[in-house]
């Protein structure tokens, strides 16, 4: 894929955003918040940092990997995926209905291309993607593997299980990031189960801590990406606190737990919508 | 009384070892086998296999939830992970991980699962796990094996490796009669018919084959001709090979280190059920834990022995 400017990048990430809240509204059911808010870095990832191949290959061999641990925020997942070349962008119409390769969350049972492992049960992504980078160190294999994990997941025990092993195995072809948005499905995070110091905790577990701390900026992105890239194969698993905003991009949505789980009514989509130029065209 | 068994044997040896010898060959034959183990390796006999292969094995600590995804991990990368830790801590603890990104992922991990059952013996009941075939049937895509001895563990764990798809391999700790042929071809889920008999069929699954075999000396000794069969296999069941012994004998009887609710009796009834309705004595632990104390011990205590599987069988053949 050519390099693309950040203003183009930019056009991607407002087209996900419409595609993320015409999905959700058309079902009437989903996750529109952590997608919204995940925007540039879907975009970013998909269309300036992953060596990757959209003619699909479950092994992922010679291939950059990205795993999606959160997988609620799977209609965000979809849009790039497709907009990447994975599969049609008219396929998004399917999304949480019947017969779909696109499920609510994300699955391989249907084999839609881009997907290599289900997740939405929390906790279990950074697991399977040590395991694949495992794998890769076995078969001399350079390329990075990326995992993404909402900051309320790291509730999770498994989550510390697998940053332990992936620090002492020395697994720095790991590049993880935190969805550092705040919120969780009941509400704040520092008021449900607070994290506390989170940098200080991944490095105490032996993780390079990189900070993107505007997460909803393309060029901060972008550059945070490099930086960790640049922190990889250095003897330490790397992980990103990607500071976000949930809901990002649409003014009533953005900073509120409120929009994790429920979906735009026709009027607020409308208002929705009209605050997102249609730039790649609409499914 | 001396018995004319039908199987004798001239050694004892557990079949975590047939796993752990099984495994070393499966690593030599394919590159591609990995091992993985959550600080039992020495429990689980998976050290031969760490000293030949240290790059293709993975210490992963006390942390089953993440062996299995680290196993799936390394599935989708092209890997064929033996992920081991007693049948507890690979079933019940971590069902979750299995399902999501083992099963329903469809990913070609090898669950390996020792000190299943009863038989484990003097730790007791939070280690005696007797609900994981339950546990793993009731998963789709999940294949569930659970072999008699030593020679028939080892050929199994040989054979998994060939097969393409989650698998979970059940085995024990305690010292046990070898009885079936070495370099034994295993084929996956297909019952072997191991003693013909007329009257009532005995269906039996790991360390009570063996308890089977000694069960149908006994009856014959007592004029009951008895047929054994030894189902390897919990899932895919060998409906054929059950409906063709139950139609010519009548009744029948399961035998397994397991509940009686969900375990391989259960999967036995829906077959009959669906196909021929015949009276079925099971042979199980009937919904309580175990306890501390030898195989033997517990073996009768709960019921599990040979003895118990002669009085089912004459439960079985009363109700004909």
């Amino acid at each position: 894929m050519e390099k693309q400017s950040i203003e183009q990048l930019q056009k991607v990430a407002t087209q996900l955003r419409r595609d993320v809240l015409r999905m959700v509204h058309a079902v009437q059911s989903g996750h529109p918040g952590a997608p919204l808010g995940c925007a540039e870095f879907f975009v970013a990832l998909y269309f300036d940092q992953l060596h990757h191949n959209p003619d699909f290959k479950m092994d992922g061999k010679g291939e950059d990997l990205f795993f999606l641990s959160n997988g609620h925020l799977s209609a965000g997942w979809y849009s790039v995926l497709a907009r990447s070349g994975y599969f049609p962008v008219e396929e998004l119409v399917t999304f949480r209905k019947l017969n779909s390769r696109l499920q609510g969350h994300p699955a391989t049972h249907e084999h839609l291309p881009g997907i290599r492992v289900a997740s939405g049960s929390l906790g279990q992504g950074l697991s399977v993607a040590i395991g694949v980078a495992e794998a890769k160190k076995i078969d001399k294999d350079e390329h990075l593997v990326y995992v993404m994990m909402g900051d309320g997941e790291l509730q999770e025990g498994q989550v510390w299980e697998a940053a332990m092993y992936a620090a002492h195995h020395k697994m720095d072809n790991i590049i993880a990031t935190i969805d550092y948005n705040g919120q969780q499905i009941d509400g704040p995070v520092s008021k449900i189960l607070d994290l506390k110091n989170l940098r200080a905790k991944w490095e105490a577990f032996g993780w390079e801590v990189n900070e993107i701390k505007e997460g909803n900026d393309m060029k901060s992105v972008l550059e945070g990406l490099e930086t960790a890239k640049s922190l990889a194969g250095k003897g330490k698993p790397v992980m990103n606190l990607l500071y976000t905003q949930m809901g990002y991009g649409v003014d009533f949505m953005v900073g509120t737990h409120k929009w994790h789980g429920s979906p735009p009514n026709d009027e607020q989509l409308a208002n929705a919508l009209g605050q997102l130029e249609e730039t790649l065209g609409d499914y | 009384m001396s018995l004319d068994l039908k199987f004798t044997y001239t050694e004892k040896k557990d079949t975590r070892s047939g796993f752990g010898d099984g495994f070393l060959e499966a690593g030599r034959k394919n590159p591609n086998v990995v091992g993985l183990c959550a600080d039992l390796i020495g429990s689980l006999k998976m050290g031969d296999f760490q000293k030949e292969f240290p790059e293709r094995f993975f210490q992963t600590g006390i942390a089953e939830a993440n062996m299995i995804g680290l196993s799936a991990g390394l599935a989708l990368g092209g890997k064929i992970p033996f992920a081991g830790t007693f049948a507890n801590f690979a079933t019940g603890r971590v069902y979750d991980q299995i399902r999501q990104s083992v099963a329903y992922s469809n990913k070609n991990v090898k669950i390996c699962a020792s000190h299943a059952g009863l038989t484990l013996g003097e730790d007791g009941a939070t280690h005696q796990i007797l609900e994981d075939l339950g546990m793993m049937k009731m998963l789709p895509h999940m294949t569930v094996i659970n072999p008699c001895d030593y020679n028939q563990t080892k050929a199994a764990t040989l054979a998994i490796a060939e097969y393409e798809g989650p698998v979970y391999l059940r085995f024990g700790r305690p010292s046990w009669p070898i009885f079936t042929p070495k370099d034994q071809k295993f084929e996956i889920g297909k019952a072997w018919k191991m003693i013909d008999g007329a009257d009532v069929s005995i269906f039996a699954t790991g360390h009570l084959v063996w308890e089977a075999v000694v069960a149908e000396a006994m009856l014959r000794a007592e004029g009951i001709s008895a047929e054994v069969i030894n189902i390897h296999t919990i899932k895919p069941l060998d409906e054929e090979a059950i409906l063709e012994s139950v139609k010519k004998t009548g009744c029948a009887v399961s035998a397994e280190e397991h509940q009686i609710n969900g375990g391989l009796g259960d999967s036995i009834a829906q077959v009959l059920s669906r196909h021929n309705p015949a009276p079925l004595e099971y042979v199980g632990v009937n919904d309580s834990f175990g306890e501390s104390g030898t195989p033997t011990q517990l073996l009768e205590k709960y019921g599990l022995n040979a003895e118990n599987i002669v009085k089912a069988a004459k439960a079985a053949l009363a109700r004909k």
